[in-house]
């Protein structure tokens, strides 16, 4: 008996692994560890630091950065973004698309174009495309995000829908139309997920059928294994590693990916991923913060950063303290902010100070507004003549995140707080977690007086930005509170429905100025360029403004 | 369980805890012998919601009737006076207490002013060096460094003693509900306690933490005082059962003295001991504790009161370049949670009739 | 004995049963939640109320809760809302465990092969300057918050030197087939030994960090318990018997030295858990606590409810064993 006792686990696991190996076989292929695709010339491996995990592979149910990282690489939508700009181009669309009214838009399609599962990319897929994403049921509709902002509602509620009908004229030409004219179309076909993908696939998986369950979507099957025309397809979602493996699409009709897999490891932590670089274990990481992006340059890591086309701001709600529907009041909240000092001090170097509710590279841009000049003596005696001295301001600021244009939201926040208390104000601090009650408390509800929070541009239009911010009725801002509420909401409006580019800039480079002379809904703080930093072996990676980058062009030598 | 081995593992803990909640009350008693204190639980039904840790040693204890409490008290003052290691814990605490209690005197700036802000800057110089005035430097928003960690130690301290405090008040009430009014009272309260205390101490506070609607110093403080309960109240609970029979007791009971002042007046007093010790303990880890959760953002947010642990945990993004924004916090907090990890052992050995042999 | 287990097991549903329902009316009375985290900047207040509303969490809380009972009892554990999207919260646990345990494991026997050893020899060299240090590193030990000793650990072998990777459980580039989900044992059986031996390398720092705690307690409970044996009688007579040191040492003193050093064993192993959290964390090592942390940020209800009650059970589970083994080991037990 003792000495079975003694033998019993050793047998046990002896027994145990003999039955294990009996079906379990390794899967590997001949060639081992790297190189598995063998014709061509081996491009080799990068492997990218990514601070998130994927959520799923179906870009069009997707919400996040980290999830169209990957996507993108994976699929390509009728139009996209130059490389390294926010400038919309022709993706698989041969030509930018025309339209004489700005409601019915023809797209010449590129051709010998294939998924790649075989299917050929024509006019039929495009618009297979387009009926799948206005089709949804009532779960789909809710985790359709993407198209829920872009075109407000889905076949259910056709009416109000901005989408109206795809037609196919020819395989190689395919004309779709809109309910209304609007500055988001076409261009809102370069968001990722807008991606074509393939028509026979989709079928085959069911990609259409989320169901709603519990408190939480199911997704079909085709969500872990979509079919795209990209660059790169899907090799892997290693989920007990964490790690993505994409593979090179060697039927790809444009130029083929020099490398033979792009792995994303997924590592959250923003130190740890910099070891990783230190130690040699990944090639590149996105968003390294901004202190160590000197030891990153001393190392010889190459740091790539991003043209700016984000926003941080704070937002004030006249409605919860009413001192602050007093022009006044918040003339002097916009002189009382350093913005030079927290930029120079808080954000990493090319970072701007911000004059108005969007970055200088969206059309747009008002060039004649300059960044409010810090006054803090002016503000006190603004203050004093609106008698509020010493008004006291409930001023939030989130915590368990960081943002693009907020690299830590504490340190921006503690830099604020420290000039609003050098105007006499009594600051209330708030920190709440960014999940746990911090977006609840701007937006349904408005509990906070003021708070930080940003915007990162999703395409080249004002309408992405101040359209977002001030048109709807119920906004953060409380702005139809304000007598000018509506007046702002009607003209962002109606600048939106231009067609002409230049007469539309000049509607919106003249809300821009009334916004910063008359309004004062907010305060635009600052821009900042996020980074992405890669070891001195890659080359071909060009950053993208709207974190879109593209690895088919990397190389990587070893 | 990671930042203390005597709040993490339910029959570690228990035994200790009543090991130490007997020296209350005998002098006499048995040695524990380790393998009873586990087996015994097996075959004990009345514990059995919790399984094999409990001990006998209440139990055990409270037959045996002692009353060597003051020159235990005189003999253990004896030898802690001539232990080195002692005077070393108790060096170590008293400059700390020193220290915060007068912090912002002895402070060289004001620890919330961002006096070298101006020399921040993201890429080039992120955390401003030593220069004259300032032997440490700034922390990424100009505030002198040295100014912080020492007035950190008050807030690490407040953390510490509140905890401590909240624990201790809450295991009293649960202690002494169970210990003196016995029967049912004591069956449920105890099998509360048992189910905390079954509960990793560590993951107890973070989950409260975590589940606080928004990261305070009050929350922090909750979290590490929640945990430090039960521990109070099984050792309260067993003092108080070794003394039921003890001569004092009978003593008071057969002169008429009411129930009430006799918990208060005759058997709380005399639990008291184990109560210090166990507070200088769970002092040191509440500090450790406190450390973790800021580390993982459940502590302050308001990082204009310091606290060690909160500035260890925000300067781990700094660890590569300018690794001393870490190492200064991290070594108060082992060194202060050394010395009070000393004392309360050495206090702990003192009392403990056992090593006196 | 089979009535005491019947029995334990019935009071862990109650427990389980409890538990469960406390948490979900915790989870979901707290502010924020999964829209928020789904929706992000992008939310409006439309937005809000529709997903609100798509995925049930409008309505009252115990109508909640009663389906989520249902189809509890029906093996459905929930859908992740944000570690993985649509994925069964239970799976996702599935896939995370095997990396807490094999961490755990190697955690434990890296403590115990430690301890022991020099437990026993500080107690035989009482007071003398090896135990003295010894139990100045065992309190030192405790007294340094982990995930700090975690960030020495990694810069001193994996940045300074590159002897072991810094984070993850295997090299990206490793092409490893997953059968258990334990990536050693899943390199052995497979015979892939580049992958075994890669994963094993993963796993020595976060084990090391993970083991400093339960190393500190069972050292010293070894030193406590063979200070206690040497002098009892029954050592006493065995000398005076004559027998030799070895067999002394060997049969009586060790051997029951160790009886409260086994409890103390199975009692780390729950005790792991909660030191997974920050290990895992600050190695990035995919396992449960890893996975804890994030469910916690992205307010991944069904996620959270299924890890927490899995630790729950687990430490129950543990504690039952605990017992038993006893009852095997120690006679004495066996008579009562």
């Amino acid at each position: 008996m003792r000495q079975f006792r003694k033998a019993a686990p050793v047998a046990l696991l002896a027994v145990a692994s003999l039955a294990l190996g009996a079906c379990a076989q390794s899967d590997r292929t001949d060639g081992g560890g790297s190189g598995s695709s063998g014709a061509a010339a081996s491009g080799g491996t990068m492997t990218f630091g990514a601070a998130g995990a994927p959520k799923l592979f179906d870009p069009y149910y997707a919400t996040d950065g980290e999830t169209f990282r990957i996507t993108r690489q994976m699929f390509e939508g009728l139009l996209t973004d130059k490389p390294g700009t926010a400038e919309v181009v022709p993706g698989l669309a041969a030509e930018m698309p025309t339209s004489d009214d700005g409601k019915v838009w023809t797209f010449k399609l590129r051709t010998g174009v294939k998924f790649t599962d075989g299917t050929d990319f024509n006019a039929d897929a495009v618009c297979k495309n387009f009926t799948r994403m206005f089709d949804q049921n009532k779960a789909g509709e809710s985790a359709a995000q993407y198209w829920t902002y872009t075109m407000g509602t889905f076949k259910s509620d056709a009416a109000t829908s901005l989408y109206k009908g795809c037609e196919a004229v020819d395989p190689a030409t395919v004309k779709i139309s809109v309910n209304t004219t609007t500055s988001k179309f076409p261009v809102m076909l370069s968001l990722a997920s807008f991606g074509m993908q393939s028509p026979t696939a989709m079928d085959k998986g069911d990609a259409n059928n989320v169901k709603a369950q519990g408190d939480g979507f199911i997704f079909p099957p085709y969500a872990q294994a979509p079919v795209g025309t990209g660059p790169f397809k899907l090799e892997k979602y290693d989920e007990a590693n964490k790690t993505v493996t994409l593979v090179r699409n060697d039927t790809y009709w444009g130029e083929k990916a020099k490398l033979d897999k792009l792995i994303f490891k997924i590592i959250p932590d923003e130190s740890t991923r910099r070891q990783e670089l230190q130690a040699g274990s990944i090639d590149g990481y996105d968003l390294p913060n901004p202190v160590d992006w000197k030891g990153l340059k001393d190392d010889g890591d190459q740091l790539l950063i991003r043209p700016a086309f984000n926003i941080l701001y704070m937002g004030l709600n006249p409605e919860k303290n009413p001192k602050l529907k007093d022009l006044r009041v918040r003339q002097a909240l916009d002189m009382a902010i350093n913005r030079e000092q927290m930029v120079k001090t808080q954000l990493p170097e090319g970072a701007t100070a911000a004059s108005q509710f969007m970055p200088d590279t969206v059309k747009g841009y008002n060039t004649n507004i300059k960044v409010t000049a810090y006054d803090p003596t002016k503000a006190k005696s603004l203050l004093k003549a609106a008698g509020a001295s010493n008004m006291t301001l409930n001023f939030a600021y989130p915590t368990e995140v960081t943002r693009p244009y907020m690299p830590n939201p504490q340190k921006i926040f503690e830099a604020l707080r420290a000039n609003l208390e050098a105007v006499g104000i009594k600051v209330n601090v708030i920190a709440k977690p960014w999940n746990g009650g911090y977006l609840d408390g701007i937006s349904p509800n408005g509990a906070f007086d003021a708070w930080i929070i940003g915007w990162t541009g999703d395409y080249d239009a004002a309408d992405n930005f101040l359209g977002t911010f001030f048109t709807s009725p119920k906004n953060d801002f409380h702005t139809f509170s304000m007598p000018w509420g509506k007046t702002l909401s009607a003209s962002l409006t109606a600048a939106d429905a231009i067609v002409d580019q230049d007469q539309r800039d000049a509607a919106y480079e003249k809300i821009a100025t009334q916004i910063n002379d008359e309004y004062i809904p907010g305060l635009p703080l600052s821009s900042s360029p996020p980074a992405l930093v890669v070891g001195p072996n890659v080359k071909g990676l060009v950053a993208s403004p709207l974190t879109a980058e593209d690895f088919s062009t990397v190389t990587i030598s070893k | 369980m990671p930042t203390n081995p005597f709040s993490s593992f339910g029959d570690r803990k228990k035994r200790r805890i009543d090991d130490l909640a007997a020296t209350a009350g005998d002098a006499e008693r048995q040695p524990a012998d380790d393998a009873k204190v586990g087996a015994a639980a097996t075959g004990s039904a009345q514990h059995a919601g919790n399984g094999g840790t409990q001990g006998p040693t209440v139990e055990d204890a409270g037959a045996i009737a002692g009353g060597a409490g003051q020159s235990l008290l005189a003999s253990a003052w004896e030898r802690l006076r001539r232990d080195k290691v002692f005077l070393v814990g108790a060096g170590i605490t008293l400059v700390f207490v020193l220290l915060a209690l007068f912090a912002p005197l002895i402070a060289p700036h004001d620890p919330t002013k961002g006096l070298l802000l101006n020399q921040v800057r993201q890429m080039t110089n992120p955390v401003p060096g030593a220069q004259p005035g300032f032997p440490l430097g700034g922390d990424t928003v100009g505030r002198d460094l040295l100014s912080r960690l020492i007035v950190g130690s008050r807030q690490t301290l407040i953390v510490g003693v509140f905890a401590t405090l909240g624990g201790l008040a809450g295991g009293l009430t649960l202690g002494t509900l169970a210990g003196a009014l016995g029967g049912w009272v004591d069956s449920f309260v105890m099998r509360a306690v048992d189910v905390m205390l079954s509960i990793p101490s560590l993951l107890l506070a973070i989950s409260i933490a975590a589940l606080a609607p928004e990261p305070s110093q009050i929350t922090l403080i909750i979290a590490i005082a929640v945990v430090q309960v039960p521990i109070f109240a099984r050792l309260l609970r067993g003092s108080l059962l070794a003394q039921r029979s003890s001569d004092h007791v009978l003593a008071a009971r057969a002169l008429g003295v009411r129930p009430v002042s006799i918990i208060f007046r005759h058997m709380l007093p005399n639990a008291l001991g184990p109560v210090i010790v166990q507070a200088t303990l769970v002092l040191a880890t509440s500090i450790i504790d406190a450390a973790a959760l800021s580390f993982l953002g459940l502590g302050n947010p308001d990082d204009r009161q310091p606290e060690w642990g909160a500035m260890l945990g925000t300067a781990q993004q700094y660890l590569g370049d300018y690794p001393h924004l870490a190492v200064f916090p991290a070594l108060c907090i082992i060194v202060v949670a050394l010395g009070f990890t000393l004392m309360g052992e050495s206090l702990r050995e003192a009392l403990d009739p056992k090593s006196r042999r | 004995m089979l009535r005491f287990v019947l029995r334990r097991l019935l009071q862990m549903v109650g427990v389980v049963i409890v538990l469960s329902f406390l948490l979900f009316v915790w989870l979901r009375s707290l502010p924020g939640g999964t829209v928020s985290a789904i929706l992000g900047e992008r939310a409006t207040p439309q937005t809000r109320a529709a997903l609100t509303k798509a995925l049930g969490l409008d309505q009252p809380i115990w109508v909640q809760y009663g389906s989520y009972a249902k189809r509890l009892l029906s093996g459905d554990f929930g859908v992740s809302t944000g570690v993985l999207p649509g994925t069964d919260a239970l799976d996702i646990f599935l896939t995370r465990f095997p990396a807490t345990l094999e961490l755990s494991i190697l955690a434990i026997l890296l403590a115990v092969s430690a301890a022991i050893p020099l437990g026993y020899l500080a107690a035989r060299r009482r007071a003398t300057w090896f135990d003295n240090t010894s139990i100045l590193v065992s309190l030192v030990g405790v007294a340094v918050p982990v995930f700090f000793l975690a960030f020495l650990l990694k810069y001193y072998f994996a940045i300074e030197h590159n002897w072991l990777p810094v984070s993850g459980r295997q090299s990206s580039g490793v092409d490893a087939t997953r059968v258990t989900g334990f990536f050693v044992l899943d390199g052995i059986i497979t015979q892939e030994w580049d992958a075994a031996w890669d994963a094993f390398k993963h796993l020595i720092l976060p084990a090391i960090a993970l083991a400093t705690i339960p190393f500190a307690v069972i050292f010293r409970i070894t030193r406590a318990s063979v200070l206690d044996v040497m002098e009892e009688d029954f050592v006493r007579t065995a000398r005076s018997k004559g027998l030799t040191q070895r067999v002394i040492r060997g049969r009586h003193i060790l051997r029951n030295a160790l009886l409260p050093v086994v409890t103390i064993i199975g009692l780390q192993v729950g005790g792991l858990f909660a030191g997974a959290v920050l290990t895992e964390t600050v190695f990035n090592f995919g396992g449960v606590g890893e996975t804890l942390a994030t469910a916690f940020t992205l307010r991944d209800y069904s996620v959270l409810q299924v890890i927490i009650l899995a630790a729950a059970i687990t430490y129950v589970i543990v504690n039952l064993l605990v017992d038993i083994a006893y009852a095997i080991i120690d006679p004495r037990i066996r008579t009562r």
